[in-house]
């Protein structure tokens, strides 16, 4: 009996529709953000992840209306977020049917956030996203989408994230991201090794090695991906199977 | 008859409306303890806080007419925080009552383990029980929780391991909880509301 690793597409959405970035800058149509829900629910992804990256205020009502369309698609948890500001916005994204909130820009600008949302909802429901950028040793969180430096140390600000209530962190390299050069494992193993909450590896993954290699080196609970699933360069049910196949502990069944 | 679920003003009810829809079931939700009597099942889902969940039954009455459905038999299904507000107490608001079903206290998991515990783990089958049958022992499901009722015998029909052994399915005359989210747990999940579903039909 095993805690499962888990596998999680990641849908970017920008006014309905899914888009990929590649380093955070440049954006391509991928699709219908509920019709890649339906294909990767089926595919036997262990949850999904909807970031809305559009955060203009038309975008915003749309993006509820994505998530629940999405949602509806799912047996699966859902995660969605991305320019959440205040605690009214994120019990919107989880009326709209997501199981999990996340939050980074705001989160930085005032922690206070992520307390209020842990009492709110509970930390089970409660995601910091982290995006990092390598310095030397260490990583740096940026926020605005990758865009300003924050001049923290990524280990210290999920320390503190956790201590206020996040019950899970989501971590992206900024440096990997849409580069498909493979996770950044020395940075979830040391944030891993850091928190005591399940961590979900993010940014380069391109081979079914890079997972296993996040699972074992990078000690992540998660790894999140898009572009390669988002352009069926690979299957869920493939990837899965080649993890179990290595002992990696992997939900087969459905 | 309907399926009530119980609506004490949070939680994700729209995810285990849907599921149990999809199995053909009606489902109502209630606010109100006069819509109780007239229901053939109850599903106490729950996600969030002990403290918040138990203050939101009894600000709605629905303390009262929830002990009373439990005494008359009629079936109920705790989910997640729903089964751990079936309990006497819990760690997590020391000073509240739950609906005291179960002598036990809810306690927090270890510190040793990560926690919250997310993600899908498997169960350790214990006795038979209807609400697993045809789900095969290696199959996973979604759990996402910090706070646990330990593995009773007698009750604990299927139990999990993360920091303590924790009751994972509990099934004893009319009450039966999990402690997963069965609602999220793909084909796994469903095959346990449709085993709810069949036992009260």
């Amino acid at each position: 009996m095993t805690l499962a690793r888990r596998v999680i597409p990641c849908l970017d959405v920008d006014a309905g529709r899914v888009v990929k970035g590649i380093e955070f800058e440049g954006l391509r149509d991928m699709g219908n953000p509920a019709e890649l829900a339906a294909r990767y629910n089926q595919e036997g992804a262990d949850e999904l992840v909807v970031l809305d990256i559009s955060a203009s205020v038309q975008g915003r009502a749309t993006f509820l209306d994505t998530i629940h369309r999405v949602s509806e698609q799912l047996n699966i948890p859902l995660t969605a977020g991305g320019g959440i500001r205040k605690m009214e916005e994120g019990r919107a994204v989880l009326r709209a049917g997501a199981d999990k909130v996340t939050v980074n820009t705001a989160a930085v600008e005032r922690p206070d956030l992520i307390s209020a949302l842990a009492q709110q909802f509970g930390s089970q429901a409660v995601v910091l996203s982290i995006d990092v950028k390598r310095k030397g040793d260490a990583w740096e969180p940026y926020v605005r989408g990758g865009r300003d430096a924050t001049g923290l140390d990524a280990a210290e600000w999920a320390a503190e994230a956790v201590s206020r209530g996040a019950g899970e962190i989501l971590l992206t390299s900024i440096d990997r991201d849409g580069t498909c050069s493979g996770f950044d494992c020395e940075l979830t193993a040391k944030i891993a090794a850091t928190v005591p909450v399940p961590v979900i590896a993010s940014g380069g993954a391109n081979t079914f090695e890079d997972f296993l290699a996040v699972f074992t080196d990078g000690c992540a609970d998660a790894g999140l991906a898009a572009s390669i699933f988002h352009q069926q360069t690979h299957s869920i049910a493939e990837l899965k199977k080649f993890l179990a196949a290595r002992n990696v502990p992997i939900r087969l069944s459905r | 008859m309907k399926i009530a679920i119980i609506d004490y003003g949070a939680g994700n009810l729209p995810s285990v409306e849907r599921a149990l829809r999809k199995l053909g079931a009606e489902t109502e939700r209630v606010t109100e303890p006069s819509q109780i009597s007239s229901m053939r099942a109850i599903v106490l889902p729950g996600v969030g806080h002990f403290g918040a969940f138990v203050a939101g039954l009894k600000e709605r009455g629905l303390t009262p007419s929830l002990r009373a459905a439990q005494k008359a038999g009629v079936p109920i299904l705790g989910i997640c925080l729903g089964l751990q507000a079936m309990f006497a107490s819990s760690e997590e608001a020391p000073g509240d009552s739950g609906l005291g079903f179960f002598p036990e206290q809810v306690r927090a998991l270890p510190k040793n383990v990560k926690s919250p515990h997310i993600g899908w783990n498997q169960l350790r089958h214990m006795q038979s029980s209807s609400l697993l049958r045809d789900v095969p022992h290696d199959a996973y499901f979604y759990f996402a929780h910090s706070y646990a009722a330990p593995a009773l015998n007698g009750e604990t029909v299927a139990a999990c391991d993360h920091g303590f052994s924790f009751a994972a399915v509990i099934e004893k005359d009319n009450l039966c909880a999990v402690q997963f989210h069965p609602e999220k747990s793909g084909e796994s999940g469903a095959r346990v509301l449709r085993n709810f579903l069949d036992s009260v039909s």
